[in-house]
């Protein structure tokens, strides 16, 4: 039995209905919210402002200070709040994927604080977070290179599959599930991020790369949308077709 | 010229707004081969050859000669530190205070959480210096600060003050307005609400046209 149908009926390189907005957070300098359909990340940028200490200061450059969060509702079983080392972990590696396309030179000294809250989750969450982060830094007006969409990409037995659930990655049968969350900037096509959890055969590497390409190129422009001031919900659309076609 | 190119239209960061040689980079834009690359988020205007980006979000970036409201966070034996809402904190030396001052306690004139309408002096690397010396600057007493997005003060103050003069007059309040979005108000209870509304209504509609007509009728409500 090898996995030819995906659990949730999707085909293999399409993306769960997606929500996006931005603004979401008044107070913020800049916010944004992200859905990957029950995945949903906000996202709140302030600064560039003071740092204290002042030991953690760069005199050459802003620093970026991303924290990743999963609230306690997030999961069916309460995930306990407060830091963990997986947070720390998906705080640093987001971090890392958004700065390279900041301009930290412009304000020395200083730091640029992003935080991601995850409200729901349902795998992906850390590419639904560099998205919502993405989105929330362009709306602060930081002054960046490009922008970033990020896509988790899975292998469930052979099959390459696009924006994996919690169901897929746990799919045991054949080759079992791989995860790879892949994030890539909008220009250049570069990538900052890169995970791998599961094996996967070299030679088809490839494979993965053009469809986290092809997703990330889609949901860029989901991002750009909103960005523009439109509100993005697919879940309500699709659920309005489905009644429609039910009539 | 012809009509298209005078448009604005919102880019978002490595978005291409314009290419083709014929063009400069200007604001808050790059150049990478043909295209003109944005580097913000904002407005995209193109005006003759050049291409500029107008920012409409994001921290207040201070300038030399702004005039802005700050709090005082802190005194020290020669001045204040003043919060600005800027990327740095800033400082008012006790010379650019324009009275006398008894140096052995400044915080007479002005103390910790007190509000102050300020100029900007100079703006160095990592560091604001503020004065007191010029008009209409001092210590601001009663009434109510509120925060709007800077970029849109511009608005809130309208073509050489109309619609800043026309919410003063309506609603019988004193408003300092400052360049980094801080706003003061002065007035009786229901003057105060009264314009604090009317600002929120311009921030909102800050791109819509009319808008002092449409804050002309809220304020006769």
């Amino acid at each position: 039995m090898t996995y030819s149908k995906r659990l949730d009926g999707r085909k293999f390189d399409e993306l769960r209905p997606i929500k996006t907005e931005i603004g979401v957070i008044p107070n913020a300098d800049g916010s944004a919210l992200f859905a990957f359909g029950e995945t949903v990340a906000i996202a709140a940028v302030y600064g560039p402002k003071p740092l204290h200490p002042q030991h953690l200061q760069n005199p050459e450059k802003a620093i970026v200070r991303f924290n990743y969060n999963m609230l306690p509702f997030s999961v069916s079983e309460r995930a306990r709040p407060g830091p963990s080392r997986r947070s720390k972990e998906i705080g640093m590696v987001s971090g890392n994927a958004v700065s390279s396309i900041i301009d930290l030179t412009k304000f020395p000294g200083t730091v640029i604080d992003v935080g991601v809250l995850i409200l729901q989750a349902n795998a992906s969450t850390r590419c639904a977070g560099i998205n919502a982060a993405a989105m929330a830094l362009a709306h602060a007006g930081i002054v960046m290179k490009e922008m970033v969409s990020s896509v988790s990409i899975g292998k469930i037995d052979d099959k390459i599959v696009t924006d994996i659930t919690k169901d897929e990655e746990d799919y045991e049968k054949g080759e079992g599930a791989t995860d790879i969350p892949f994030t890539l900037t909008s220009r250049t096509k570069q990538i900052t991020h890169l995970q791998l959890d599961g094996k996967i055969q070299t030679g088809r590497f490839k494979e993965v790369y053009d469809a986290a390409k092809k997703a990330c190129e889609k949901i860029l422009k989901y991002q750009e949308r909103a960005l523009k001031g439109e509100k993005i919900d697919e879940n309500k659309n699709s659920e309005d077709k489905k009644q429609v076609k039910k009539k | 010229m012809t009509k298209e190119e005078k448009q604005r239209k919102i880019v978002i960061p490595g978005e291409t707004i314009v290419s083709g040689d014929d063009y400069l980079p200007g604001d808050f834009t790059k150049k990478e081969h043909e295209d003109i690359v944005a580097n913000r988020y904002g407005l995209a205007e193109v005006s003759g050859r050049v291409v500029r980006l107008i920012p409409i979000s994001g921290v207040f970036e201070p300038r030399r000669g702004n005039t802005v409201i700050g709090r005082v966070e802190d005194t020290t034996f020669n001045g204040w530190i003043i919060d600005i809402g800027g990327p740095y904190s800033s400082f008012l030396p006790l010379a650019e205070c324009p009275r006398f001052i008894n140096k052995n306690d400044i915080s007479e004139f002005a103390g910790i959480g007190d509000v102050m309408s300020v100029k900007i002096q100079s703006v160095k690397k990592g560091s604001i210096d503020l004065t007191l010396k010029s008009r209409g600057l001092g210590k601001l007493e009663g009434g109510r600060i509120i925060k709007v997005n800077p970029h849109k003060v511009p608005r809130v103050i309208g073509k050489e003050g109309s619609m800043i003069n026309l919410i003063k007059n309506q609603t019988k309040t004193e408003i300092t307005v400052g360049q980094n979005g801080y706003i003061w108000i002065r007035g009786d209870l229901d003057g105060e609400s009264k314009a604090v509304d009317a600002i929120g209504l311009v921030v909102e509609e800050a791109i819509s046209n009319g808008l002092t007509e449409k804050v002309e009728d809220f304020l006769k409500v």
